[in-house]
């Protein structure tokens, strides 16, 4: 299990993904926005998104919880 | 003149245009999003209006909040210093039909160089030099294929409506222009790069040959109210991380007196073609090698970076931009003296230049003989991920480069600030590196530096 954490304060603009999904290394699973520049937030591992936390237009804090990857 | 002016801005443009209006005896105006209510500039204000949420679109880009702001408060002009609303014709004619005066160039001006194809076909007709580029907005990729096998890789691709680097890119063959393309019609359909000035649907491109060794000088005119346009020196504005500008010096140390000279003269010539009103700022791309130019755009606009022409110039731009708009014949001496440099310090972490907002916790300016900061934050602020990262800027100003040099080593390091990540470390690291130091760089510098 991994889980995704936001690395900084911004806004999800895109959410790519939806909870089941399989996903691969390097798949993009959400874009974050801070300060006028796109963030996108990649997955590290292969597996499924068990779980995903944040939809579009929320403002997530650093550290906060974004998706957990089994 | 006028006696009230509203500041159509944020941070610390706006705390610097309110301090010049103040200066002259006229009251300041300002609006802010609930974001930004603990900011210097909106304290500082005579007058304080909430337009709205965080999000630009229901604040600093609602059109009718910020009339409605004008209205309730009083104010007679609007400012709208830069980014947001400084270069929207559609904004500036609202501004002049609810019957204020707008602190910029005619929306006329605003349409024709707004628009990047636009305002490169109409400076080629000037007489100004333009790279080899396309004519006409590229709206797909099948064209823009077809396009830069014509003008031959390496190509630059940006949004014919965009600005601030969002959307650029270099295309270094036909895989890389696929990708450029989406990039920048992406950000065509986000940020309101999207030809929007000229109206049109969809994205429209421009593709442009991409000069390697290039550093990006500008020239700073005034269009003065007896319709006489003044060129104020030049800014080289090679240092750059993703297309956007971090330092800016004026003089360039990288052109000749001869190339100066021809470039000065070519933006007053551009200016002219428009007849131009008020501070604006030609942009051009320098081959340092070659000691050419081309015309890269024209901003109608206050600069970010103008305030390095204001330390050798010794003029207020702001207070020109007002006295301009208000119909003022005025005098503006345009002898450039010494040497000055502007560092931005972001919000963001000097290694990979990602945003890092977060709440100041300890902010400490420096001060001393040269030293100017431009700043919008204070301690005990927070900067929040909803607008850019510019927390300030930190001018110096020397009688020679050497001076102008020494004197941003001790500020650098004099400039304290705890909390958000910041790039001060970056700019340390900038004046220790040789070719910054000696002056001979270009836009490819941090790039080299980040290798």
């Amino acid at each position: 299990m991994a889980e995704v954490r936001a690395e900084m304060v911004a806004n999800v603009w895109k959410v790519l993904v939806s909870e089941g999904d399989t996903v691969e290394d390097g798949d993009t699973l959400v874009i974050l926005e801070s300060m006028k520049m796109e963030i996108p937030v990649i997955a590290e591992d292969d597996g499924v998104v068990a779980q995903l936390k944040v939809a579009e237009g929320d403002v997530i804090q650093e550290g906060d919880l974004i998706a957990v990857i089994e | 003149m006028f006696e009230s002016v509203l500041v159509a801005n944020r941070g610390e443009i706006a705390r610097r245009i309110i301090r010049t209006v103040q200066r002259m005896g006229l009251r300041a105006v300002a609006v802010y999003s609930e974001a930004d209510a603990d900011l210097p500039f909106v304290k500082e204000a005579d007058e304080a209006i909430l337009l709205g949420p965080a999000n630009p679109a229901q604040s600093y880009l609602d059109a009718e909040k910020v009339l409605e702001a004008a209205r309730v408060s009083g104010a007679q002009a609007v400012h709208p210093g830069y980014g947001f609303f400084s270069e929207n014709a559609a904004f500036a004619r609202a501004v002049i039909e609810a019957g204020l005066v707008w602190v910029g160039p005619s929306p006329e001006a605003i349409e024709r160089m707004g628009d990047k194809i636009n305002a490169r076909n109409l400076m080629e007709e000037a007489g100004v030099p333009v790279a080899a580029g396309t004519r006409e907005p590229v709206t797909d990729l099948e064209k823009a294929v077809a396009a830069a096998a014509e003008i031959g890789y390496p190509v630059m691709v940006k949004t014919a409506g965009g600005g601030g680097g969002i959307g650029m890119g270099v295309a270094h063959d036909e895989a890389g222009l696929v990708k450029a393309f989406e990039t920048a019609a992406r950000a065509a359909a986000r940020f309101g790069g999207g030809g929007d000035a000229a109206g049109r649907e969809g994205p429209a491109i421009l593709l442009e040959r991409y000069i390697g060794r290039a550093r990006h000088v500008e020239v700073q005119i005034l269009g003065l109210a007896d319709g006489t346009v003044v060129a104020l020196g030049e800014r080289d504005c090679s240092v750059q991380r993703r297309h956007q500008k971090v330092v800016e010096e004026s003089p360039s140390p990288g052109i000749t007196p001869e190339l100066r000279e021809r470039m000065l003269a070519a933006a007053v010539r551009a200016g002219e073609a428009v007849g131009y009103l008020g501070a604006g700022t030609v942009e051009c791309l320098v081959d340092a090698d070659e000691q050419d130019f081309v015309f890269l755009e024209m901003n109608t606009r206050l600069q970010v970076e103008h305030p390095v022409t204001e330390l050798v110039t010794g003029v207020d731009l702001v207070e020109q931009q007002l006295r301009i708009a208000a119909g003022e014949r005025t005098e503006v001496p345009s002898a450039v003296r010494g040497h000055a440099i502007e560092f931005r310090v972001y919000a963001e972490d000097p290694k990979r230049f990602f945003p890092g907002p977060g709440r100041i916790v300890e902010w400490e300016e420096p001060s001393g003989e040269g030293v100017r900061v431009d700043s919008g934050y204070a301690g005990g602020n927070t900067v929040t991920p909803f607008y850019d990262p510019l927390m300030a800027k930190l001018c110096v100003y020397g009688e020679t480069r050497a001076e102008a040099l020494e004197r941003a080593r001790e500020a650098v390091a004099g400039f304290r600030v705890e909390g958000p990540k910041n790039n001060l470390p970056f700019c340390a690291e900038l004046l220790e590196r040789a070719e910054f130091v000696d002056g001979d760089y270009d836009t490819g510098l941090v790039a080299r530096m980040r290798a």
